[in-house]
């Protein structure tokens, strides 16, 4: 695509398309600083794409600013698609304006606010609901409480025993070669047995099932909304909330305690094969001494919060799956949001909880 | 169009099956350059799954599809990538990157294909939105549009590169009838001044009967016709005159 300048007319040749044009630019780079040329000869120019129209009306633009700019001669073929693609008469499309540093932080807080009040109305639909639910089971499906309760309870056995197993066992590991430098091996019992039912046995188990349950539910839920099956519901007279969310949060409910006892006990085995196999503990007095270390507000208190746990789980789950955007890529965010929230929540919430030990 | 023209597109005993169940069965079908040609048929006869075949998305079965003259069903993904680079796609449901605005979808082709410079890219990017109606949308991301509206964005974006060859699998789907026919027209424009080779897979007869040069019909994974549309209301064939009449009103 050769162009030079012919007595004050640039005179473009050949084909003017994405290839050419960025060769054509550099070239003319070089021309334009010692011409100012005062026509564009277009009749030796074969073929034209739009790449080629946008060159030519940049080049318009940018020389128009020197002086009067004219075009001349392109064969009608070029000309059609001048036509079609020139940009010149378009308006430009300004994108929206962004918003300052404190703008964003004050809407940020604005919509957290917002966000906290839709979620505390979908908390108290779902306690409604759930309330409604134990005496009436119309507006939900024969069957889901228990198909949820195996998909939230009994499916997630194999994940909470492996790693309640492995945080008992290295729980005992690490505290074991201490205790035998103060000849104090027997209290590996006590020790293995508060943590497990105080923190670990409730946080554990609520950390896997917001990442395994809690993504579950909001990619369900959400993408029920992106797929219109959630208007389908409202537009048949049912409550999506009573029908989609009222099964899964009265399975938890259920559920949860359980695989809280199943983690703990699941805990004391894996750490029990320290206490017995290097620290010499004999079977009996470690069970005997984990029973006796644990009260009753102990086990209140770790069930009590486990069930705490599940409710916040579901509630934000349920809640991002409801308020998602967009199509697949929304599915995806509300998921992420859902599980890091829950977990958050869960830290804070077993900090609170904490603090009924003192 | 002559006689010795070189088909554009070769597609030659193209068997395609999901499992056992074949879907696509011996089509052997030519598209010549400049060529609108439109693939007919009722729901789940295997357009879009030829569309899709011949793009290599799905791989067939069976047969051979030549783009230029070259076999590319066995070429390298390197070589076929310069031949998907003469082509545009324009998807059923638009299949936009969501995490994008509309301006990035479009550039996308133009920023990684060549080596345009920022304000020439520019330039294409707005009146490739203006040709398909929706310069206002230069800035919105896929999730603030409608379906319509997505559609078109779609079109802008397989168009950026001014294909040599655009596909389309139902453009009109989901646009109101004003939409549909300024469609055809930019098809129509796209075909005389850029010589566009278009295949599309439509059901509007209204966007048949203005836009088609050539009609394929499939049926039951088989190709019952191909010709121009008044061949094929001429030839007798009981599921394309009822197609017609059915469509009709």
């Amino acid at each position: 695509m050769p162009c030079k300048v012919v007595n004050n007319s640039l005179v473009l040749e050949g084909v003017l398309d994405a290839k050419t044009v960025p060769v054509v630019m550099d070239k003319l780079g070089h021309i334009l600083k010692q011409h100012t040329p005062t026509t564009i000869d277009m009749a030796a120019v074969t073929s034209i794409d739009s790449a080629g129209v946008a060159f030519l009306d940049e080049l318009q633009v940018r020389l128009a600013k020197k002086g009067v700019l004219i075009f001349s001669g392109a064969i009608p073929e070029v000309q059609a698609v001048i036509d079609i693609f020139t940009t010149i008469k378009l308006p430009v499309q300004v994108p929206d304006r962004q918003m300052g540093f404190f703008e964003k932080i004050g809407d940020s807080l604005v919509m957290a606010g917002g966000n906290f009040y839709d979620a505390l109305v979908l908390a108290s639909d779902i306690y409604y609901w759930s309330f409604v639910g134990l005496f009436n089971r119309k507006g939900q499906r024969k069957g889901a409480f228990t198909q949820q309760g195996v998909q939230l309870g009994a499916e997630a056995l194999p994940i909470v025993a492996l790693l309640s197993f492995i945080i008992g066992f290295i729980l005992s590991l690490q505290s074991a070669v201490q205790l035998r430098n103060f000849g104090a091996n027997v209290f590996i019992a006590d020790l293995l047995a508060v943590t497990m039912v105080r923190e670990m046995g409730p946080i554990m188990t609520a950390i896997i099932v917001a990442g395994r349950s809690g993504s579950a539910i909001a990619s369900e839920i959400a993408t029920m909304q992106v797929t219109e099956e959630i208007d389908a519901l409202k537009m048949m007279a049912l409550t999506p909330v009573r029908y989609v969310v009222v099964p899964k949060f009265l399975a938890i409910t259920i559920v949860m305690p359980m695989l809280v006892a199943f983690s703990i006990l699941v805990g004391e085995i894996g750490g029990g094969l320290i206490a017995i196999g290097y620290l010499e503990v004999s079977i009996s007095t470690f069970i005997q001494r984990s029973i006796d270390i644990i009260t009753f507000k102990d086990l209140v208190i770790s069930l009590g919060k486990s069930t705490v746990f599940a409710w916040t789980i579901v509630i934000i789950g349920s809640y991002f799956g409801f308020q998602v955007k967009g199509g697949a890529e929304g599915v995806g965010k509300a998921t992420t949001s859902s599980v890091v929230i829950s977990i958050f929540s869960v830290i804070v919430l077993d900090a609170m909880f904490s603090l009924l030990y003192l | 169009m002559s006689m010795d023209t070189k088909p554009i597109i070769s597609v030659n005993g193209l068997i395609a099956k999901y499992g056992e169940m074949t879907i696509l069965d011996g089509i052997t079908v030519d598209i010549l350059p400049g060529e609108v040609t439109v693939i007919l048929g009722g729901s789940g006869c295997g357009k879009t799954t030829l569309l899709k075949n011949i793009l290599r998305l799905h791989e067939p079965f069976a047969g051979s599809v030549k783009f230029w003259d070259k076999e590319v069903l066995n070429m390298e993904e390197h070589e076929f990538g310069e031949i998907l680079k003469k082509t545009g796609m324009l998807f059923q449901n638009g299949a936009l990157l969501n995490s994008i605005s509309i301006y990035e979808n479009v550039s996308i082709p133009l920023e990684l294909h060549t080596k345009l410079p920022r304000e020439i890219i520019d330039r294409i990017i707005r009146v490739k939105l203006h040709l398909v109606n929706l310069s206002e949308a230069t800035y919105k991301f896929p999730s603030e549009l409608s379906g319509g509206m997505k559609k078109r964005a779609a079109l802008a974006r397989a168009i950026a590169m001014d294909p040599q060859i655009l596909f389309c699998d139902e453009p009109s789907a989901g646009l109101d009838p004003l939409t549909s026919a300024s469609l055809d027209e930019l098809i129509l424009d796209l075909k005389k001044q850029l010589n566009m080779t278009i295949v599309i897979v439509t059901h509007e007869l209204a966007s048949i009967h203005r836009i088609a040069d050539k009609i394929i019909f499939l049926d039951g994974g088989k190709m019952l016709f191909c010709g121009t549309l008044e061949a094929a209301k001429k030839a007798g064939i009981a599921a394309i005159d009822t197609f017609f009449k059915v469509g009709q009103f």
